[in-house]
C-alpha cells in the first residue's frame, strides 16, 4: 500500500503502454546462454523476475533492466527485453537518465552488494533520495563472487576470505537501515528461494512509483556456501524469519493456538524486541505499518546482522513527488509558458537583449 | 610624468566646463581591477556590452581568484577585467593595457606591472590609507612618491564623491560607497564616448527588487560621467570608431554561453530532447546555469551527485534515446573517464565538454590552460578512440558544439569538445546565426530487425558500410530489444564474444570508425605565400596566434598560420601541409602535446613553444617567438 502524502497518485507503471496480448515467462526468454555457476541464488531469482514481469501487463520492449558489474550484474543479458550492462556501480545513475528521458519505461536496476554498497554507494543513496521510478534489486550474497571471494560491504565482521585470512575487520552495512537513512521511499527484502515472498515484494515494488530497493539475500555457492541456510532450513527457519504483511500483528514462528506463530515483536524502548506470543498482551505486538518509517528502522535492526532474526517482506512504502516526475513537470511548466508566448523561439535567444547591426 | 591631482567639483563653483580636446584611436586596452568584492567583473562586462552595442570589435579577458571573497585589500583577493575594443577585427583581448582603473592599493601593486610607459592610471585615492598600503608591501604612497612617474596618473577619491553623489538617497555610507564601481563606470564611459542608455536600462532591471539601490547605481554611474564632464582633470576624451565587421546582426558573447546556447540549437538540428548531466565545476558550472533556463526547448538538467553520475545520466538517456551531454572541467573528465570508454563500447552518442583549466589534480581553478589535449584523446583504459573538436574563440563555440554533435549522432560516439578558461569567460562580438539555415542532423533511429541471416532478429552491432556507425535503436521500439554492455560485443549480433579474433576485429573497427569521420581540411593562412615557417595552434590559441602572425607581418617577414579544429581524426591534409614548410612551431598552453603528437605521427620535426602561467599567450611574446623561428632569422 501506498500513503497519500498530498501529492498527484500515480502507480509505478501509470505512464507505461500495456501490452496487446499476454506474455510469458519465454517471452521475457532472451537466447543467451546463462552463466553463472551450478546452484547460484541468482538462476531462482532470474526465474522468479521471467515470471512475474509478464504478470505487470506492460510492453515488454518497454522495460528496461539496467545492471552493474558482478555476477547478478550478467542478469540483464538473459532477459529479452532492452538492457545494459554498464560499469561497476553506477547502474543507478545511468538509470537515472534513462527513467528521466523516458517515462514510458519500466526501469530496473540490477545490482550486487559489491556493486550498490561498496563502489556505487554514491549513487545508490542519490537515487533513493531523490526518489527516482527506479527498481532496484540488490543481490546481497555478502561475499565478492566474480572477483573469486574477497570479502564485501555486507560480509560479517570476522569473515576469513581470500583478501581477509586473519578474518575482515570491516563492520557490515544494514543494506535496509541504510536506504531508509537515505530517505527511501520503498525498501523491501526477499530471500531468492523463496519464489512466493519475493514475488510479492517484487509486485509491490513495481507498483511503487519511485526509486524502490529490494534487498534479495542470495547464495554464492562457490565462495560464501551456504550462507544463509538458517533462513532456509525447516528446523531453524520458523525460528528467524518475519514476514510482514501490512496492517497485521508481526507473528512469526511455529504456529501457536490461535493460528499465528509463537513468537511476537513487541515495542522496548526506542526500539523492538521478539518476545514468545503467549508471554505479552496481545495488544502491545506491533501490527506492520509501512508507513511508519521509526518502525521500518526497528524493524531493519531487529537483530545483529547474524541472521538471529531477519525479516522479509516490505519495510517502508510511501509516496513521494519522484525526482523525474517533477523534472518533467517543469520541463512542461516552461514549454506551457513559453508555447503562450508563441515560442519556445531559438532566434529569439541567440539574439539576447542587446543586438547590434553592422549594414553592408 | 603627466599628473593631474582632481578634486570634486565644488556646487557653488560649477563652471562651464572647456571642451575636452577629442583624440582618434584605433583600439585600446582598459583593464578594470579592484578587490574581489569591489565588483570588477560586473563593472568589465558593462563596460563591454556598452562598447559592443556601440559597434566596435572587442575581445575580453577576465581574471579573477578562486577564492570567491579572498581577504579584502590582499593581492589574492585582485579581480580584474581586461577590454580590448577597436575599429578594426581585433584577436585578443590586448596584452597590455592602455588603461588601468585600480580601487586600491592591492590592484596598483598587482597590475601596474603591466602597464606600458604612458599609460593611463586611475586611482581610487580613498583606499590608499597607510593600513591598506602596507598589507601589500608597499613602504610609501606610490600616489606620492614618484614610482609612477611613468605613467599618467589621475587621482580620484571615488568612494568620497559616491558617497557624496548619494546623499540623497539615504542609503549608509558602507552601501553608498559599494555603488563606487559604478561611478568608476561612468567616468570610464565618459572618457571612451560609450553610450549610456544601456547601463542605466541594465541596472534598473539587475535591482528591479531593491528600487533604492537601482538608483543609487544609476545615481553612481552619472556621477562619474559627470565628473570627467566637469572637473577639467581629463583633457582628452577618446573615440574608438565603429568596427567594419561582415553584415549582420551581433551580440556580445561569451565560450560558455556559446556552448550552452549550441546545445540548445542542438535540439533544434537534431530533433532530440537534451539530457544535461553536470556537477558543478569552475570554469564550466555556468553552462549548466544557462542550460537550466532553457527547459521549453526540451532541454533537461540532471544537477547529479557526482562528476561520474552526470555523465552516467547523459548516457543513460542517450540510451533512451535523447542526446546526453555532460559538462565540466579537467578533475571532472578524469572522474568520466570509464563512463566515456562505456559510451566507446556501447556506440552511443554522448557529448562531453571539457573547460579546461590549470592543473594537475585542482590546480588553478579560474586559469586557463589546454593540458587536457592527451587526457581528451588518451585519458581511457584500452584502445578507446573518441573524436576530439577544439574551438577557437568565444562565438566559435556555438559552431564547435554543433560539429560535436553532428558527428556524435551521426557515428554513434561520444564526442570531447575542449574549450579552456579564457574562451569561457572571454567575449567578442558574435554574428547571430539565422536558425533556419543550421544544417540538421538525422539521428535515423533503428526501427526494423536487420539480422542478415533473415531471422528476424536485431543486430545491435551491425554497421552502416559507409560510417561504420552501427544503428540506434531505443527502448519502446517493438522487436528491436536487445543487451548492450562493456564486455566485447560479436561484430554484427552484439553478444558477448572473448573470440580473440572478433576482440582485434572490433578494436580496429571502433579505431576506423572516428578515423574515417570526414572533417574539413586544414586552411593554411600565408598571404604572402613565401612564408617558410608554419605557426600551427589549436583552441583559444588562435587570437594571440594571428594577432603575432599579423606583427611579424607587418615588419615585412612571412609568416603562415593554421589553426586545427579537429584533434581527433586530424584533417586529411595535416601531413601534407606540415611537409610544405621548412620550420614548424607549435604554440600551445602546455608542454608541447600536440606538437607530441605531429611528431610521432607525422615525423616532422615540430618545435614547441609552451606557456604555463594560466594566462593565455601575448601577441607580443609570441611576435618574438616566430622572428626567431622563422628560417634563418639570426643569419
Amino acid at each position: 500500500m501506498s500513503i497519500d502524502l498530498g501529492m498527484p497518485q500515480l502507480g509505478g507503471l501509470d505512464l507505461v503502454p500495456q501490452a496487446e496480448a499476454p506474455q510469458t515467462a519465454k517471452d521475457f526468454t532472451s537466447d543467451q546462454e546463462v552463466r553463472w555457476c551450478p546452484g547460484c541464488g541468482d538462476y531462482a531469482v532470474l526465474a522468479a523476475v521471467r515470471s512475474f514481469m509478464p504478470t505487470l501487463g506492460i510492453k515488454r520492449e518497454n522495460t528496461v533492466f539496467v545492471s552493474g558489474i558482478g555476477c547478478s550484474s550478467r542478469f540483464p543479458y538473459y532477459m529479452d527485453t532492452y538492457g545494459m550492462h554498464s560499469i561497476h556501480g553506477r547502474a543507478p545513475a545511468i538509470a537515472t537518465g534513462l527513467a528521466v528521458a523516458r517515462p514510458d519505461l519500466s526501469v530496473w536496476v540490477v545490482t550486487g552488494d559489491g556493486d550498490s554498497l561498496s563502489i556505487g554507494g554514491n549513487h545508490l543513496i542519490h537515487a533513493l533520495r531523490r526518489n527516482v521510478n527506479l527498481k532496484i534489486l540488490l543481490f546481497n550474497n555478502r561475499i565478492y563472487g566474480l572477483t573469486k571471494g574477497q570479502y564485501s560491504p555486507t560480509s560479517e565482521t570476522g569473515k576469513v576470505t581470500k583478501s581477509s585470512p586473519m578474518g575482515s575487520v570491516d563492520h557490515p552495512f544494514n543494506p535496509v537501515s541504510l536506504a531508509l537513512g537515505a530517505e527511501a521511499t520503498f525498501v523491501g527484502r526477499a530471500i531468492d528461494s523463496d519464489r512466493k515472498g519475493l514475488t510479492a515484494v517484487l509486485q509491490a515494488a513495481a507498483a511503487h512509483r519511485g526509486t524502490a530497493l529490494v534487498e534479495i539475500f542470495q547464495d554464492c555457492p562457490i565462495f560464501n556456501d551456504g550462507s544463509f541456510d538458517v533462513l532456509r532450513s525447516p528446523e531453524t527457519a520458523p525460528q528467524r524469519l518475519i514476514k510482514l504483511t501490512d496492517g497485521e500483528p508481526i507473528r512469526f514462528g511455529p504456529v501457536g493456538d490461535d493460528g499465528l506463530g509463537t513468537f511476537a515483536v513487541v515495542r522496548e524502548g526506542f526500539g523492538l524486541r521478539v518476545a514468545e506470543a503467549a508471554d505479552v498482551d496481545p495488544a502491545d505486538v506491533v501490527v506492520h505499518d509501512a508507513g511508519d518509517v521509526h518502525l521500518a528502522f526497528a524493524l531493519s535492526r531487529l537483530s545483529d546482522q547474524d541472521l538471529t532474526h531477519t525479516v522479509t517482506g516490505v519495510f517502508r512504502d510511501v509516496q513521494r513527488t519522484t525526482y523525474d516526475d517533477a523534472v518533467r513537470a517543469q520541463v512542461g511548466a516552461a514549454r506551457a509558458t513559453a508555447e503562450r508566448a508563441g515560442g519556445p523561439d531559438l532566434q529569439s535567444v541567440l539574439r539576447g537583449a542587446d543586438t547590434w547591426t553592422v549594414e553592408d | 610624468m603627466t599628473s593631474t591631482d582632481t578634486r570634486p567639483p565644488t556646487g557653488d563653483a560649477p563652471g562651464r566646463p572647456s571642451q575636452p580636446t577629442v583624440v582618434r584611436r584605433d583600439r585600446v586596452v582598459i583593464r578594470f581591477a579592484g578587490d574581489s568584492g569591489d565588483g570588477m567583473q560586473l563593472t568589465g562586462d558593462r563596460f563591454t556590452s556598452e562598447t559592443a552595442s556601440f559597434g566596435n570589435d572587442l575581445s575580453t579577458l577576465p581574471n579573477y581568484p578562486a577564492e570567491i571573497r579572498a581577504p579584502a585589500g590582499t593581492l589574492p583577493g585582485v579581480s580584474s577585467f581586461q577590454v580590448h575594443f577597436a575599429d578594426f577585427d581585433i584577436l585578443t583581448p590586448g596584452d597590455r593595457p592602455d588603461v588601468l582603473v585600480a580601487m586600491n592599493p592591492a590592484a596598483l601593486r598587482a597590475n601596474i606591472g603591466d602597464l606600458p610607459k604612458g599609460g593611463i592610471v586611475i586611482v581610487n585615492t580613498d583606499e590608499f590609507t597607510p593600513r591598506n598600503l602596507t598589507k601589500v608591501g608597499y613602504a610609501g604612497n606610490p600616489l606620492e612618491d614618484d614610482s609612477l612617474a611613468d605613467f599618467q596618473v589621475h587621482r580620484v577619491a571615488m568612494a568620497t564623491l559616491t558617497r557624496g553623489a548619494l546623499e540623497s538617497t539615504g542609503l549608509s555610507k558602507k552601501d553608498a560607497e559599494r555603488a563606487k564601481n559604478m561611478f568608476a563606470l561612468g567616468l570610464l564611459s565618459w572618457m571612451y564616448s560609450r553610450p549610456q542608455g544601456s547601463t542605466e536600462r541594465f541596472l534598473r532591471e539587475k535591482f528591479a527588487k531593491r528600487p533604492d539601490l537601482a538608483e543609487a547605481n544609476v545615481l553612481a554611474f552619472r556621477a562619474g560621467h559627470a565628473y570627467g564632464e566637469t572637473t577639467e582633470a581629463f583633457a582628452v576624451v577618446y573615440e574608438v570608431a565603429k568596427a567594419k565587421l561582415p553584415a549582420g546582426t551581433y551580440r556580445q558573447i561569451t565560450g560558455n554561453t556559446a556552448l550552452a546556447y549550441g546545445i540548445v540549437a542542438a535540439t533544434h538540428v537534431t530533433g532530440l530532447e537534451v539530457l544535461l548531466g553536470s556537477y558543478p565545476i569552475t570554469p564550466a558550472t555556468d553552462i549548466l546555469h544557462e542550460l537550466s533556463r532553457h527547459k521549453a526547448f526540451g532541454v533537461t538538467t540532471v544537477q547529479a551527485e557526482d562528476e561520474i553520475a552526470g555523465v552516467g545520466a547523459a548516457l543513460g538517456a542517450s540510451f533512451g534515446g535523447r542526446l546526453g551531454v555532460t559538462t565540466t572541467s579537467g578533475p571532472g573528465v578524469a572522474l568520466k573517464a570509464e563512463t566515456i570508454g562505456l559510451a566507446v563500447a556501447l556506440e552511443l552518442p554522448l557529448l562531453v565538454i571539457d573547460v579546461q583549466r590549470g592543473g594537475p589534480s585542482t590546480g588553478l581553478p579560474t586559469k586557463t590552460e589546454q593540458a587536457d589535449l592527451l587526457q581528451a584523446l588518451h585519458g581511457r583504459n584500452g584502445e578507446s578512440p573518441v573524436p576530439v573538436i577544439a574551438p577557437q574563440t568565444p562565438g566559435d563555440c556555438f559552431d564547435a558544439v554543433l560539429d560535436a554533435v553532428r558527428m556524435a549522432v551521426t557515428h554513434r560516439t561520444p564526442v570531447i569538445l575542449l574549450s579552456d578558461g579564457a574562451l569561457a569567460n572571454g567575449s567578442e562580438p558574435w554574428q547571430v546565426p539565422d536558425v533556419a539555415a543550421l544544417p540538421t542532423v538525422d539521428p535515423a533511429f533503428a526501427t526494423e530487425p536487420n539480422a542478415p541471416d533473415g531471422s528476424g532478429a536485431f543486430w545491435p552491432y551491425l554497421r552502416d558500410p559507409g560510417t561504420l556507425a552501427r544503428p540506434w535503436a531505443v527502448p519502446g521500439t517493438p522487436g528491436l530489444e536487445h543487451r548492450i554492455g562493456g564486455l566485447e560485443k560479436a561484430d554484427g549480433s552484439g553478444s558477448i564474444s572473448y573470440d580473440p579474433a572478433n576482440h582485434e576485429r572490433m578494436v580496429h573497427l571502433r579505431a576506423a570508425k572516428v578515423a574515417g569521420i570526414p572533417v574539413p581540411d586544414l586552411e593554411v593562412d600565408d598571404p604572402g605565400g613565401a612564408a617558410e615557417l608554419l605557426v600551427l595552434g589549436w583552441g583559444s590559441t588562435y587570437g594571440p596566434i594571428g594577432a603575432a602572425a599579423r606583427r611579424v607581418r607587418a615588419m615585412g617577414r612571412d609568416v603562415a598560420t593554421a589553426h586545427l579544429r579537429h584533434l581527433n581524426p586530424f584533417p586529411a591534409n595535416l601531413g601534407e601541409v606540415l611537409g610544405r614548410y621548412r620550420a614548424v612551431l607549435v604554440p600551445e598552453m602546455n608542454l608541447g602535446q600536440l606538437a607530441s603528437l605531429l611528431r610521432s605521427r607525422y615525423l616532422v620535426d615540430a618545435q614547441s613553444y609552451t606557456k604555463m602561467t594560466g594566462q593565455p599567450f601575448k601577441a607580443e611574446e609570441l611576435q618574438d617567438v616566430f622572428l626567431t623561428h622563422i628560417p634563418g632569422a639570426h643569419s
